[in-house]
């Protein structure tokens, strides 16, 4: 009997059919947001943005995005280092020191929440702890909210990577007479770097575009302010925010806002891309 | 019978010799030793000799304890938890259990090639100076040498030499399994330990590691666990067969596979079990 006749086997290959379709949907779905998103910002954005816009300050009327586009570099580099260092140290212990002991399931756990932490909290928290005892808003305090949204995505993504080496070569790295902090050195990390380097680029794009962790930490502010970290800085997403609601009246900073908005999701749109990049060349 | 053996000495050419002599002196002694995963003793009480500069053999069944025994001359059993031991291990007549002994040191006198090759993610070249650079400060010149000695002495050098900054990850795996042979034989250890070196091998891989085996003897003392019971008859000298964590026969290789002395290893390598 031919096989492909079968009740059992046509009613296989209708839900496969089906299940496919319905995926299929779903990804359309998906991608249909993601360009309506680039279509507008493209549309609304690309007429404000021209040279001056990366050079000139914000103004009340007219001027530019630079020093706004240059602290949310800053502060998102900063946080971005000093998140690498505590990541990738807190992953490493974890996923090659921690054993299966209790400290290390409740660490795990603790990491998963902060993952999740809606970062209008994490902001709130550093402006209890930091901003009000200081005095005064300041970058640093910016910089210290975004490093606490950054710490986890590091943690989650070294400590993945470092699992995904294979015992095997720790044991070979061992047989050679190899120490452990140099087996994770030399063997452990040259297998992960690729994965690491990813977790960190993503954690990278998403506290650059982080609006609530700054709303009552760096604050915002219409001066150039290169290397200041004690006082305020001026960011993108903060200058996007204030100039769509506040100053919504006035339609160049609308527009400019647009713009920012378009630097922005372009630069993490490269971010993005770059990651991939790196996981690719893993493999 | 056991001359002390200090770290690395010994490399200058010894005198060729095919057939084993009739006196040889003891490598490692196992004395008395048992070793528990958790509840569960995996060897029994295992004592035997492996003579200096021979090929021993492991064989017996799944399970039976052969790779664990070797795992334990290495001690890189100690990397984990849930795992003791008792009795002993002489290399050169130092218990290797001793609470003194350095175990980095230990496996850079004892080195071991696992079942699967496990070349690290880095080039050859760096594969093979890995260990070579944990033990010793070479110059630059002197550690090209050195990695193309081993190289040379696993037979990859011929293959790999245009391609020494390339990862050893992208070779072959009959490649890479001699590339870790390389990486092994580059510290120059004194005991080199196989774990089924060739199961993930195809038939012409396997047969360049066991001319190797036969040329890497003459410097070397080499215990080897195989499935491959021709493997074992065709490259060593002595062969043991485990049988359920317990040592049931050691012998000349000959001996084993022509006139066992017990009826389970006969029963064995006639294929009536196993």
């Amino acid at each position: 009997m031919n096989i492909s006749q079968t009740p059992l086997y046509r009613r296989r290959k209708r839900l496969n059919q089906l299940v496919m379709l319905l995926c299929q949907l779903a990804t359309v779905i998906g991608f249909v947001f993601l360009f309506a998103i680039l279509f507008t910002l493209v549309t609304k954005g690309i007429g404000a943005i021209s040279p001056s816009t990366f050079v000139e300050r914000t103004r009340m009327t007219g001027g530019g995005l630079g020093n706004a586009i240059w602290g949310t570099f800053i502060m998102t580099c900063a946080a971005t280092l000093i998140g690498t260092v505590i990541g990738v140290a807190a992953g490493t212990w974890l996923a090659e020191y921690s054993g299966k002991g209790v400290m290390a399931k409740v660490i795990r756990f603790i990491n998963d929440i902060l993952l999740s932490a809606p970062s209008i909290i994490i902001g709130l928290f550093i402006y209890a702890v930091v901003v009000v005892p200081m005095g005064n808003f300041s970058a640093w305090a910016g910089v210290l909210a975004l490093t606490v949204i950054i710490v986890p995505v590091v943690i989650r993504s070294t400590e993945d990577m470092l699992r995904l080496i294979p015992n095997s070569l720790r044991e070979a790295a061992a047989a050679l007479g190899a120490h452990r902090w140099w087996i994770i050195v030399r063997v452990c990390y040259s297998g992960a770097r690729a994965g690491i380097l990813t977790g960190i680029l993503l954690g990278f794009a998403r506290i650059s575009g982080e609006t609530a962790p700054l709303l009552f930490t760096s604050l915002n502010s219409n001066q150039w302010n290169f290397f200041d970290l004690g006082s305020e800085m001026a960011n993108l997403p903060m200058t996007i925010y204030q100039n769509m609601t506040i100053n919504a009246f006035i339609p160049d900073l609308v527009a400019l806002a647009w713009g920012g908005a378009l630097i922005l999701t372009a630069a993490i749109l490269i971010l993005n891309i770059a990651a991939r990049y790196f996981s690719r060349q893993r493999s | 019978m056991t001359a002390d053996i200090s770290l690395k000495q010994k490399r200058d050419a010894d005198p060729v010799d095919a057939t084993p002599a009739p006196q040889v002196a003891t490598k490692l002694r196992v004395d008395d030793l048992s070793l528990y995963y958790g509840k569960f003793q995996a060897l029994k009480n295992v004592s035997m000799e492996i003579p200096e500069r021979q090929v021993t053999a492991f064989i017996g069944p799944s399970g039976c304890g052969k790779s664990t025994l070797i795992r334990c001359f290495n001690r890189i059993h100690d990397l984990y938890e849930g795992i003791r031991t008792e009795g002993q291990i002489l290399l050169d007549d130092h218990d290797i259990y001793d609470s003194g002994v350095d175990l980095n040191l230990l496996r850079s006198r004892v080195g071991m090639v696992f079942q699967k090759p496990t070349p690290f993610p880095m080039s050859v070249f760096d594969n093979v100076a890995f260990g070579i650079r944990l033990y010793e400060k070479l110059s630059a010149r002197e550690l090209e040498e050195r990695v193309e000695w081993a190289l040379r002495k696993a037979a990859l050098w011929n293959e790999v030499k245009d391609k020494l900054k390339q990862s050893g990850q992208a070779l072959s795996g009959g490649q890479q399994q001699r590339l870790c042979i390389a990486r092994t034989i580059a510290v120059k250890p004194e005991v080199i330990l196989l774990d089924e070196p060739t199961s993930a091998l195809d038939p012409i891989s396997t047969g360049y590691i066991e001319d190797l085996i036969n040329e890497l003897k003459k410097d070397y003392t080499i215990v080897i666990v195989t499935h491959n019971m021709q493997q074992a008859a065709r490259i060593s000298d002595i062969t043991a067969f485990m049988y359920l964590g317990s040592l049931i026969e050691c012998d000349d290789t000959t001996k084993i596979f022509t006139q066992p002395k017990e009826s389970r290893t006969e029963d064995y390598i006639t294929g009536r079990y196993g």
